[in-house]
């Protein structure tokens, strides 16, 4: 489906978008759109992974992000199995290294993780054989969330991301969304502009290929998308925000702001919404809105990088 | 006399060091004086001679964590790393709050070295170092605490870190105060700034700690009284200690090789060998401290050692205890700096071995006849590299491991006697 015909996907592992060069990077969204296909059909299922085992271990609680890679498996059919905080020994004070050589002693091909603490990801790929994939480590990064979001974008956008803006609204500081979505966007050519109260910016955004807003309206003039972030209660439980009304007077994205982007500025949100507080009912449910798209878009991302790292020692099996 | 020391290099001049009874004779340009009939001779030729240094910040886990260090170990690291006296920090289970802990302290490190290095108990300030009630100072003093400090725990208030600086006085005992704002980035785990933020883990700024030296040099002038700064960390904090010594505040002031070495690069890769406190701070950071160990703003160097099992430190970064070893490889990462022109010889014997002394009123060798015969003899050509295999200390968790080093501690006397 690439148009190299010499393209050849090398990663052992998805620990982040910052690993991934921009032709690994062109290659998996052709296969996500390709693989777009099969979930439109009456049958949703293909036998390319049959035999492969995927286990979703999710440390941290988890219900979209979770079932997209278990329908995302399925779809494969490859065998997925579930492990969580509760039910597995870490609550019994085992170790991520202990638990993690368990896991892979029952030999699976692919190990999704989501884990609370950042760098989990890349601690658990140093030390399993087996793929793993970072479905979320703490604040740190999210990469198939960055990927759907920028196949949700190339295909609201006609394949197109060079010179489009696009706005990343909300706590940017404790966003692994925002950290995996800057990294990507910026390397397919998009400008990334962020907006958040100073007290939801992380230490040395100066440094980053973004440019920084406080204020909204200026934000969201002529970009070409905006992708909101869902706001942690607790963010105001620990003093960074005065109360949540406030923040949705001077934060939410309603059409009026909407109305200063460019006619037709798609609307991304990564879930669950806040409903009020960091997007209107308007804008989630206007026509602008992909958070739909992101969701389908979610599953066929996942089912090319399962496909990718199962597939990555069976040799030359194309797509 | 027991034995001559023979051309032996000290700060650059070859001399004759004369030991009888565990006490310096006299030292001599070489060959300057007749070696008498019937004393033995050490050749230490092409090797440095060096006073025994003291580490003025350890931390050795016994009573408590012995499967981290113990006494045994850790003043074996020392021996090797040449430290001849080494002042253990007293946050052991128990705390080090009563004289039977010290005593308890002492008595193992007799048994399992008893010629030495010499331990140096620091009492905790406050009972369990809860920061609520005054520990029995007075009492600890006598079982052979020879400073006070409340370690890792930031005092909680002014009014009780005013008292405690004002009884320790009268003990003659100097406070050695951990610079923290505890309210100031609760959990943290490194410092705040642009690696941080890439990473996506807490950081702790910097001004914390400076604005707690700032408070400790106001509360020591208003006093009349000395403190003495741990480990710092970062470029404020020099600039504040600079202002104080030119008030003239009696405040004194440590930092540890690791942070005349690394910054907070070194945490990319959730490196958990990398995570100590207080946190590696920046580039700039480093270098104003190199400055200021060269122009004495910092008097003295300290290891903040601080050994952690293999399974503490192989977690997440975020779970991960903060602390490196330091006592094995501190003195060969001084003789680096040397190397590189960062400070001299004689700095390096000031900021390990006479400056901690003065500040802490303990026994020290300057060569001198009647001096206690505590040095080691270091051979600037040899190069080996930190492992497992090369280090003492019960645990390596040290971000320096796999490091080459040019040059190694050989021989280390104390009182006259032969360690190795």
């Amino acid at each position: 489906m690439t148009n190299d015909n010499r393209y050849h996907w090398k990663h052992k592992d998805l620990l982040d978008v910052n690993r991934l060069s921009l032709s690994d990077v062109r290659h998996l969204l052709d296969i996500a759109a390709g693989f777009q296909e099969i979930n439109l059909r009456p049958v949703k299922k293909v036998p390319t992974l049959k035999g492969k085992t995927v286990v979703l271990f999710f440390v941290e609680n988890s219900t979209r992000t979770k079932t997209s890679f278990d329908v995302a498996g399925k779809r494969l059919s490859a065998d997925t199995y579930s492990l969580g905080k509760t039910g597995s020994s870490l609550n019994k004070g085992e170790s991520l290294k202990d638990t993690g050589l368990t896991l892979q002693a029952m030999g699976p091909d692919v190990v999704v993780i989501r884990h609370p603490s950042s760098g989990a990801a890349e601690f658990l790929a140093e030390r399993l054989s087996c793929a793993v994939v970072n479905a979320g480590d703490g604040w740190h990064a999210h990469p198939t969330q960055a990927l759907l979001d920028a196949l949700t974008l190339r295909q609201a956008w006609n394949n197109e991301f060079e010179g489009k803006t696009l706005l990343i609204l909300g706590d940017i500081a404790h966003s692994r969304v925002a950290r995996s979505n800057v990294h990507l966007l910026n390397m397919l050519g998009v400008r990334v502009r962020l907006c958040a109260p100073r007290t939801l910016l992380p230490a040395g955004v100066d440094h980053w290929q973004a440019e920084v807003y406080d204020d909204l309206a200026a934000a969201a003039r002529d970009v070409d998308a905006v992708m909101t972030l869902r706001l942690q209660l607790e963010r105001q439980q620990a003093g960074l925000l005065p109360d949540l009304s406030e923040y949705s007077r001077r934060y939410c994205l309603t059409s009026r702001h909407l109305a200063l982007a460019r006619p037709g500025a798609g609307v991304l949100h990564p879930g669950p919404l806040n409903r009020g507080l960091e997007i209107s009912d308007e804008v989630a449910d206007g026509p602008q809105s992909l958070v739909l798209n992101q969701v389908a878009s979610g599953v066929s991302t996942r089912m090319a990088v399962l496909y990718l790292l199962a597939t990555r020692n069976d040799g030359g099996l194309s797509a | 006399m027991t034995f001559c020391l023979k051309n032996a290099r000290h700060l650059d001049a070859p001399v004759d060091v004369f030991v009888r009874d565990g006490r310096i004779v006299t030292m001599t340009p070489a060959g300057h004086q007749e070696i008498p009939a019937g004393c033995s001779v050490v050749d230490a030729a092409g090797l440095l001679l060096m006073p025994s240094f003291t580490d003025a910040h350890a931390h050795l886990r016994e009573p408590g964590f012995e499967y981290k260090e113990d006494i045994g170990s850790g003043l074996e690291a020392a021996a090797r790393g040449g430290f001849g006296a080494v002042m253990c920090m007293a946050n052991t289970r128990p705390v080090n709050d009563n004289a039977g802990v010290t005593r308890a302290m002492l008595d193992r490190a007799r048994e399992t070295h008893p010629h030495g290095p010499r331990l140096r108990p620091i009492a905790a300030a406050t009972v369990g170092l809860r920061g609520e009630e005054m520990a029995p100072l007075g009492e600890l003093r006598d079982a052979g605490c020879v400073a006070v400090s409340n370690d890792g725990r930031p005092m909680p208030g002014t009014e009780l870190l005013r008292r405690v600086m004002e009884y320790a006085a009268d003990l003659r005992l100097t406070f050695i105060d951990h610079c923290e704002d505890a309210t100031l980035a609760p959990g943290w785990v490194m410092n705040e700034g642009v690696v941080s933020g890439e990473l996506g883990v807490k950081g702790q700024p910097p001004v914390g700690e400076a604005m707690q030296v700032a408070r400790d040099v106001m509360l020591a002038e208003y006093l009349g009284l000395p403190v003495h700064i741990a480990h710092v960390s970062c470029a404020l904090a020099v600039d504040v200690l600079r202002w104080g010594k030119a008030r003239g505040v009696q405040v004194t002031a440590e930092t540890c090789p690791h942070y005349l070495w690394l910054d907070d690069t070194a945490l990319y890769g959730y490196n958990t060998a990398a995570k100590v406190s207080p946190p590696l701070r920046t580039a700039a950071d480093r270098e104003a401290l190199r400055r200021a160990v060269k122009d004495g703003t910092i008097d003295i160097l300290a290891t903040d050692h601080a050994p952690h099992a293999p399974h503490e430190k192989e977690r997440p970064l975020d779970e991960a205890p903060c602390g490196f070893t330091g006592l094995d490889l501190a003195v060969a990462l001084t003789w680096e700096l040397v190397r590189d022109g960062v400070i001299d010889e004689a700095d390096m014997h000031r900021l390990w071995g006479s400056a901690p002394a003065r500040i802490f009123n303990l026994p020290f060798n300057n060569f001198e006849p009647g001096d206690p015969a505590d040095f080691f003899l270091f051979d600037p050509a040899e190069d080996w590299i930190a492992s497992r295999e090369t280090m003492y200390s019960k645990n390596v968790n040290t971000p320096f491991l796999g490091r080459t080093l040019h040059g190694r501690v050989k021989h280390h006397w104390i009182g006259g006697v032969q360690l190795f």
